[in-house]
């Protein structure tokens, strides 16, 4: 324990500046990857554990594009469409085929595919691990911000992810689709009896938060070492996420993922040998005191 | 739908086994037709994450046997490997290494493990008696520590005690000279990073007395985001860096600390960049990082080595890792041996690999030994230097001393009470 570097850290502005963004980073690849995971969760009622697999296609589909066209912008596209593909196949074509069984058979299902793409990645892309490298526009200096150290990536980072957040919200608030998809989530027979076609908004949801940790990965491949298998390790910590937030809410994945990425960052100032089993026991704390999550519906 | 097929064993099952009975009945004779070729079984990690130890070990070896079964084989005898998948996990390597030698009647083994394994292979050769070469493990007490020595087990890999007294010494010239006093380290949080980082450290220490360290960050091994550890260090503003991260872990360490300009802020000492399949893989490597060298074709110099290390990327169309070379100096020494006792069989082999000194071109000198006391390879290229972003990556490369490492082993040896 270090509380001294802690306290020293938050009381001078570089280092909370630095250790601020460096806390956003994380916590937001981490939102895009569990709010996924959530609205997957809230709408279709399954637990969606290949997860990890969708932001290692959006990582592995962006380098490939990324090398093939020299182009950012396409290769973060190509992430996230390609991915919202996959998922809109896997939806259609297996996930749907479990709705309603035994909670043990989606899982089944489920990491039959975390082996099924891993070992597709390993196929293509070969077993060895692979780097995007930086894009040239963003291999510039850091900002220095009331003297913290902030990478431009970074930036731009969170403010896709934050972009991302606005529309999903506002999206399901305030539009027709999002009235209907969350009709969906409350009572999809009643939805159908009114001549709307779930299995449209079903798969639709799926590609759509398959689509977002494909974007997640894709943003994260110019940081990130690409290997089959990459999608595990995330795909752990979008648990912990949606488990403080709440499942099936898209504020408390937000939320979630911003309290682990900032207990991360300064919990390696001040525990740097507990970093992980504070994150640990924060869910734990959370779990006791408000079993449903943060912002999760009580269950009645 | 019915079943019409009763639970149990079919008709067709039945004969399945029949036939495949019959066919093991035969095998002997297959195998007594076949006398003259000597089995060499190969538990390695074939998947999964470090999947490229495996299939590196793997292409060092073959290239190696194709040149001794080309030129008479192992005293006469065609060498056929036996090379199988232990996935990484101990019990497996151990299990498999064990049905090498009683099932598929391999007399020899390489055990290209990793050093968990290899601990467990070693303790199946101890049972067995079955002549070993441990490829890959660097961990220093596998030979080292008097308690785990067999007369039929040997070592071809590095030693992780050699690169630090190597590293540690040319780390201090450059502190006293640059003055750098204050360090941070960052290992990957097990073992190998543990131990290498401790020593490392005690040799710096050792050889620049005043260097302090001011940072240390343990991350976790496969950790996909370091962003925490970098702006860590950055906070605590050391002169110079040490980490032991490698592979993947280490080029994406190097891609998130790039966009913090890290490398512009301090010396970065990694020991494990110099190695292609990390060199090759960053697009932005940073110029100037201080590397051990783990295996490139430039250094040793010679033409051998280069005539090696291109010959390797012809056939598999990259080029060696540090295991490929580890993996050939078994197979180099194997001959060796077997053309002096002239027979393949392990005891005689052992027996003449004790203190065998063979024409290298991984050699420091163009040779190197297999040191008699303590069945580990010696003498080896050992050396650090500084990367530049394209071929040859590390130009110049300062050669490690071996006669100071000899002592100093000695005396780290005589410290842990292995002698």
């Amino acid at each position: 324990m270090d509380l001294d570097a802690l306290t020293g850290c938050l009381t001078t502005s570089a280092c909370l500046v630095t250790q601020t963004t460096s806390g956003l980073i994380i916590g937001m690849l981490l939102f895009l990857v569990a709010v996924g995971l959530t609205l997957i969760f809230g709408v279709l009622k399954v637990v969606n554990f290949s997860h990890g697999a969708f932001y290692m296609f959006g990582a592995y589909f962006a380098m490939t594009t990324y090398q093939l066209s020299g182009s950012f912008a396409l290769a973060m596209l190509a992430g996230a469409v390609g991915t919202a593909i996959i998922g809109l196949i896997f939806e259609r074509g297996f996930m749907s085929r479990v709705y309603g069984r035994d909670v043990l058979m989606q899982l089944l299902v489920c990491y039959a595919f975390v082996l099924i793409f891993d070992d597709v990645v390993r196929m293509v892309w070969g077993p060895e691990f692979k780097s995007m490298g930086m894009p040239s526009a963003f291999q510039v200096m850091p900002l220095f911000i009331a003297g913290g150290v902030v990478p431009p990536y970074y930036l731009l980072l969170i403010g896709v992810a934050l972009v991302a957040a606005l529309v999903l919200g506002l999206g399901l608030a305030r539009t027709r689709i999002g009235k209907v998809i969350r009709a969906a989530a409350h009572n999809p027979g009643m939805v159908s009896a009114l001549g709307i076609n779930t299995g449209l908004i079903y798969g639709g949801v799926f590609a759509l938060g398959g689509g977002l940790a494909g974007l997640a990965g894709a943003l994260a491949a110019p940081v990130r070492s690409l290997t089959p298998g990459m999608g595990f390790s995330v795909l752990i910590e979008s648990f912990i996420v949606t488990v403080i937030g709440g499942m099936g809410s898209i504020l408390g994945a937000l939320v979630g993922a911003l309290l682990i990425g900032l207990i991360r960052s300064f919990g390696s100032l001040g525990f740097p040998l507990f970093t992980e089993g504070l994150m640990y026991l924060f869910m734990v704390i959370v779990l006791v005191s408000r079993p449903s999550g943060l912002f999760g519906k009580e269950v009645a | 739908m019915t079943r019409t097929r009763k639970p149990g064993i079919s008709r067709r099952t039945t004969l399945a086994l029949m036939g495949g009975g019959v066919a093991s009945l035969a095998a002997p004779w297959v195998a007594s037709a076949q006398a003259k070729t000597i089995k060499i079984g190969m538990p390695t990690i074939l998947s999964g994450r470090v999947a490229q130890l495996g299939t590196s070990s793997r292409n060092g070896v073959m290239i190696e046997v194709e040149k001794v079964n080309a030129s008479g084989g192992l005293a006469g005898r065609q060498i056929e490997m036996v090379i199988r998948d232990s996935k990484g996990q101990p019990q497996e390597a151990a299990r498999v290494a064990r049905e090498l030698v009683n099932t598929d009647g391999c007399e020899l083994l390489i055990d290209a493990e990793a050093s968990s394994g290899a601990f467990a292979v070693h303790e199946v050769a101890r049972d067995l008696g079955v002549f070993c070469i441990h490829t890959n493990s660097e961990t220093s007490s596998l030979t080292a520590d008097p308690k785990q020595h067999i007369p039929n087990a040997f070592r071809t890999a590095r030693q992780g005690v050699h690169d630090s007294i190597a590293g540690g010494n040319y780390a201090a010239a450059i502190a006293k000279a640059k003055g750098l006093k204050k360090w941070a380290t960052c290992g990957p949080d097990y073992a190998y990073g543990r131990d290498t980082t401790g020593e490392y450290t005690t040799y710096l220490k050792r050889f620049a007395p005043d260097v302090e360290i001011i940072s240390e960050s343990w991350p976790k091994l496969f950790q996909p985001d370091y962003t925490e550890v970098v702006t860590k260090i950055l906070q605590a503003k050391p002169q110079a860096l040490y980490t032991c991260l490698w592979g993947g872990d280490l080029t994406s360490y190097i891609d998130q600390a790039n966009i913090y300009a890290l490398f512009s802020q301090m010396e970065v000492f990694a020991v494990n960049m110099a190695d292609y399949t990390a060199l090759t893989v960053v697009k932005n490597l940073p110029k100037g990082i201080h590397s051990g060298n783990r295996y490139i074709k430039t250094y040793p110099g010679t033409p051998e080595n280069a005539a090696w290390g291109d010959a390797y990327k012809a056939k598999y169309g990259e080029y060696p890792t540090n295991w490929s070379w580890e993996n050939a100096t078994a197979i180099m020494l194997m001959a060796e041996a077997a053309r002096k006792a002239n027979s393949a069989d392990g005891k005689k082999l052992a027996e003449a690999m004790k203190g065998l000194k063979i024409k290298s071109p991984f050699g420091a000198d163009g040779t190197v030994t297999m040191r008699a006391e303590d069945n580990t390879l010696v003498g080896y290229a050992i050396g650090w230097g500084t990367t530049i972003p394209q071929e040859p990556y590390v130009p110049d490369v300062k050669p490690g001393d071996w006669k100071m490492i000899f002592e100093l082993e000695a005396e780290w040896k005589k410290s842990k009470g292995f002698t």
